[in-house]
């Protein structure tokens, strides 16, 4: 199981490692998001410093958002996929293993730029790292509840569209535990709760979501 | 044999239709009597409120369709994981019957929602938490339909569209929790099941009257769409 896991993981990070092109653009897009909110309601430094949390929180859903669609596609496309369903390894250690490959290229250079977008924003610095821990804890419950919608709309005419109607409902949890625990510090007062929240949220997904990707893959491929 | 119960003699698709009809006409003729008698004893016998005036009285509609809206979602899901529990076709097309009626009940209580907002609150929306909510329930019912639709084969759509529907019904209450905890600014529950409702016996009277009705057209506008779905599939 462990050498699933391992074997899995090598594959999808040198996959991605050989299409860094894909990688960067799903980084490039959070980076861009995030720089058109000043320049669409104005470069006021309050007003950005209060908005920051939220947009980039966004910027984060939408961009690990657009990145779920490579997740399974490929190997749909070219039947490993298939030759996954039939092996030996349990399914959820499967999807759990291609998900966190998947969080690696995808959600953690989120985690490391967003302290760059939040200089932009004019944070003070002291929230840089709670804005870290929280995307840190979030982003990995956005790409194991988005993987199940990503499973389920695989193959399906209108997917890109349609995960996003799918997912995104789901997200607002995280959205609201993620942003809310940057505003709490901002405020002064100890982002702790939300902190906490949010952990829980991940050890909730992290042993329900692998699941219910497998089933969502089985359905999807059958 | 005789005397052992059939449980799934009616979860077959043939025999299950001209039930279906049969108990359709009676709930179609239920929801128009007790929506009679609910909506006179809203209109006419429950008296005006002192401090909403007569704008309380949407709460006729508002708040029944706020409850069928949810208790729904709820059933859909229960239909849609005994559809991929036992392999029932049947199930699976109770649950796509209900998502559109569930969806207008949510629309239906976000409308009259704004409505009853503007004269009370001043204001058609507000980002308060069980108006939130309700938001993200109707996009979780969109979702479920957009899904089904979207997918031709009919068993696939079924078994994801029950997949997505279980996931939503996990999610709900902490969707519902973390909104809550996120703003609250509306009245708090007047009705609960614990302790005496804070309002006249009429009022009241005139909403459980107007909540039976919405269960009657909830079971007869399923009931009638599934004889579509069965029809339509076989």
């Amino acid at each position: 199981m462990i050498a699933a896991v391992c074997c899995i993981l090598r594959r999808d990070l040198l996959l991605s490692l050989r299409r860094r092109s894909d990688v960067a653009t799903a980084l490039l897009f959070f980076v861009i998001v995030a720089s058109l909110f000043p320049l669409g309601i104005g470069a006021e430094p309050n007003l950005l410093r209060s908005i920051a949390p939220g947009v980039i929180w966004v910027a984060a859903l939408l961009s690990s958002m657009l990145s779920l669609g490579r997740l399974f596609a490929a190997d749909h496309a070219d039947g490993t996929l298939e030759q996954m369903l039939l092996g030996a390894a349990p399914l959820g250690v499967v999807a759990a293993a291609k998900v966190l490959a998947h969080w690696l290229v995808s959600g953690l250079p989120l985690v490391v730029i967003a302290p760059l977008i939040a200089l932009q924003y004019d944070l003070p610095a002291p929230l840089f790292g709670v804005l870290a821990l929280s995307l840190l804890l979030g982003t990995p419950v956005l790409s194991l509840v988005g993987a199940i919608g990503a499973a389920l709309t695989l193959g399906v005419r209108g997917g890109g569209v349609l995960l996003s109607l799918l997912v995104l409902p789901l997200y607002v949890p995280v959205l609201i535990f993620g942003a809310g625990s940057v505003d709490m510090a901002a405020a002064g007062l100890t982002p702790q709760g939300q902190l906490e929240l949010l952990a829980a949220l991940l050890l909730v997904s992290a042993a329900l979501a692998p699941w219910a990707i497998g089933a969502a893959l089985r359905i999807s491929t059958e | 044999m005789s005397a052992t119960i059939k449980w799934f003699w009616y979860a077959s698709p043939q025999t299950f239709l001209p039930l279906a009809g049969t108990m359709a006409r009676a709930c179609w003729a239920g929801a128009a009597l007790l929506a009679l008698a609910g909506l006179y004893v809203g209109f006419f016998v429950a008296p005006t409120d002192a401090q909403q005036g007569e704008a309380y009285r949407i709460i006729f509609i508002h708040v029944p369709a706020a409850w069928m809206s949810m208790f729904l979602y709820l059933v859909m899901a229960g239909w849609a994981a005994l559809g991929l529990a036992f392999h029932t076709r049947l199930s699976s097309m109770m649950a796509s019957a209900l998502a559109p009626t569930g969806a207008l009940f949510t629309f239906i209580a976000l409308w009259t929602g704004a409505l009853w907002g503007r004269p009370t609150w001043g204001t058609y929306w507000v980002w308060d938490a069980r108006l939130t909510s309700e938001l993200i329930l109707l996009f979780l019912y969109l979702g479920f339909m957009a899904l089904q639709a979207a997918i031709d084969d009919p068993r696939r759509a079924d078994r994801a569209g029950a997949l997505l529907a279980i996931v939503g019904a996990v999610n709900v209450p902490i969707i519902y929790y973390s909104v809550q905890w996120w703003n609250t600014l509306h009245q708090g529950a007047s009705v609960s099941l614990a302790k005496a409702p804070s309002m006249a016996a009429a009022m009241f009277a005139g909403m459980i009257l107007m909540a039976l009705a919405f269960w009657c057209y909830s079971i007869a506008a399923a009931l009638t769409r599934v004889r579509c779905i069965i029809l339509e599939r076989r």
